[in-house]
């Protein structure tokens, strides 16, 4: 793929609105229709394309592997721990109403977020991961 | 191929059954990334078959027959689909509709209901995926390439 100009091209000027698609997707998920998962998809399949044109080493350097496999636990790890700061503050487990003491609504609101950029951040790097692992198994 | 475009129709089809979500991820996984996926996979295979290990398949077939009797079993406590006297119709999706905005404050319900009311469903499923990640990376990951490179000199 490396000498067609069109492909090549044509990804310099999409990768740049996917991967702004896909915050868009993340944060605007208490608005409208999305939410981490899919913008977790969305993200890792831009890399995906720079990978598929780019080939392989270039899309190491730019997401190294080993920068996914922190990815790959840190999403869980935030959600889970969004729950004990819940737990830790008088509530239950994943009870984000706790997590503003004047408005439950709004502490809601900021556990939703977190809980969703947690998702967002494991899918996107699980989905990239699976990717290096089947294209670097051929070689 | 045919997997993408069937992924891309039902995603339509969600759009039109006014479920925006399902469809949002309809189209990005299966539509998207899957295809993406089962290219990849059809690049490692081969077109012969490898001749399998010699072992008895009674045993797989025993437990996979259970199994799938088991799940059978299950299905039959289902209520049935799309009866409106099921009981997800009268207490759940009202009380979800009608006290969301003032519990979460969040306009789109799915969200709140996803992230907030299912909590722990969605923390299930984040750790599904990551358990995904693992797997995959334990069958095709580094640590075989590795060997199979190791093996290429010979």
């Amino acid at each position: 793929m490396k000498r067609y100009t069109i492909p090549r091209l044509g990804t310099k000027l999409l990768l740049p609105l996917i991967l702004l698609f896909a915050l868009y997707v993340q944060f605007h998920g208490d608005y409208g229709p999305g939410g981490g998962f899919q913008a977790g998809v969305i993200f890792g399949a831009g890399f995906i394309l720079y990978a598929l044109i780019y080939g392989l080493d270039h899309a190491h350097r730019l997401m190294p592997l080993w920068l996914l496999r922190i990815g790959i636990s840190l999403g869980v790890l935030i959600y889970a721990s969004v729950g004990l700061v819940g737990l830790l503050l008088g509530g239950n487990y994943l009870d984000y109403g706790v997590l503003d003491h004047h408005d439950p609504a709004h502490g809601q609101h900021l556990g939703i977020l977190l809980v969703e950029l947690g998702v967002g951040i494991t899918v996107s790097a699980v989905m990239v991961t699976i990717f290096y692992a089947f294209a670097g198994r051929g070689r | 191929m045919l997997f993408g475009i069937y992924s891309l129709v039902s995603a339509s089809l969600f759009v039109i059954l006014d479920a925006v979500d399902v469809a949002f991820t309809e189209a990005s996984v299966g539509a998207g990334v899957s295809t993406v996926f089962m290219l990849g996979t059809l690049a490692l295979t081969t077109s012969r078959e490898k001749t399998p290990a010699a072992h008895k398949p009674l045993l797989p077939l025993l437990v996979v027959t259970i199994t799938g009797l088991a799940l059978v079993y299950g299905t039959w406590d289902i209520p049935p689909y799309g009866d409106p006297a099921n009981p997800i119709h009268h207490h759940l999706v009202q009380r979800f509709i009608e006290d969301s905005p003032q519990e979460i404050g969040i306009p789109n319900v799915v969200t709140s209901v996803l992230a907030s009311y299912r909590g722990y469903d969605t923390l299930g499923e984040t750790t599904v995926v990551f358990t995904a990640a693992i797997g995959v990376l334990v069958l095709v990951g580094g640590a075989r390439r590795r060997r199979s490179r190791k093996d290429e000199p010979k």
